[in-house]
């Protein structure tokens, strides 16, 4: 089988499969668009912190996951891609949690 | 002597190398800004005030470049989905494309950085600007290194698609799942450090 060939029967195979994912990647670019939007909008009401930051980390996560799950593709990923990412989330969240440790403990009090 | 499984899928992975190695480097990358967003939340909750974002930054600048690295995340895998459909130029317009978007990024980031620079505002003048520098300087430079990759496969790179498109292809969605877990920090660093 020639090279073109070989591009071209790689690109039958996937074709359809491939219009499919364009669908998807358009509707995800909208949807991120509109969280971006509405990330910058509820900042104009400038409320009181602890909301604001919840709020940011939902629309933030949310356009995250989606980026991971259909531009990353791990909505369909092998298991070993999973399990290091689970590694990872594990010691991510722990890295994360030893700030909320040392406030907890007392160690800033002004 | 040829690299093994760059096409074929390793039995016991279920994936080929280039894809199980940029996941574990993507996952040392999430540690090394997941330290300094803990760091961060350490400054952050230690300091006895903190100035909002909106104050000291450019938030519509932030909200444009936003805009646009999350536009170059679809040309990215619009490249990929090109090849996969075998059509090679619509591929160079995407990647083509995700580059310029990278480069509007940079610009936009320079203009932004002069300005902090021509008021004075430097990383040494207080923790919110140095975790502010050092966080989005140090995206900025994974920016510029994920715009070396794609330029290579855009340019030189590219002739592998004429001996093995598959190799190519799957070279290609490796450097795009690197450009959207840069996209995907900035996501989390835009409301973190200009809006709150």
């Amino acid at each position: 089988m020639t090279d073109d060939h070989a591009a071209a029967s790689m690109a039958g195979d996937h074709a359809v499969d491939i219009d499919k994912h364009v669908r998807v990647y358009i509707t995800v670019f909208v949807s991120l668009m509109v969280l971006t939007g509405i990330t910058v909008a509820v900042a104009q009401f400038h409320l009181p912190i602890h909301i604001a930051v919840t709020v940011a980390l939902i629309v933030a996560t949310i356009k995250g996951s989606l980026v991971a799950c259909y531009f990353m593709h791990l909505i369909s990923e092998k298991k070993l891609i999973y399990a290091v990412l689970g590694l990872t989330v594990f010691f991510f969240i722990a890295l994360m949690t030893l700030p909320a440790f040392t406030v907890a403990d007392g160690y800033w009090i002004h | 002597m040829e690299i093994p499984y760059t096409v074929a899928i390793r039995r016991d992975t279920g994936l080929t190398n280039g894809k199980i190695g940029i996941w574990l480097f993507l996952a040392s990358e999430v540690m090394l800004f997941g330290a300094l967003f803990a760091s961060y939340i350490l400054i952050r909750t230690g300091a006895p005030s903190w100035p909002r974002g909106d104050t000291m930054l450019n938030v519509p600048l932030a909200t444009v470049n936003t805009i646009v690295l999350i536009s170059s995340s679809v040309t990215m895998v619009m490249a990929w989905a090109s090849l996969m459909r075998g059509r090679f130029e619509t591929f160079r317009i995407y990647m083509g494309l995700t580059i310029l978007c990278g480069l509007a990024f940079l610009v936009i980031k320079y203009f932004e950085y002069s300005a902090h620079f021509h008021e004075g505002a430097l990383p040494s003048t207080n923790n919110f600007l140095a975790i502010y520098f050092t966080l989005t300087g140090l995206h900025g430079l994974h920016v510029m290194g994920g715009m070396a990759v794609n330029a290579y496969f855009w340019g030189p790179g590219a002739k592998l698609w004429k001996t093995n498109p598959t190799w190519f292809t799957n070279r290609v969605e490796n450097a795009g799942l690197f450009w959207h877990f840069v996209d995907l920090v900035w996501i989390f660093l835009f409301p973190t450090l200009y809006l709150l």
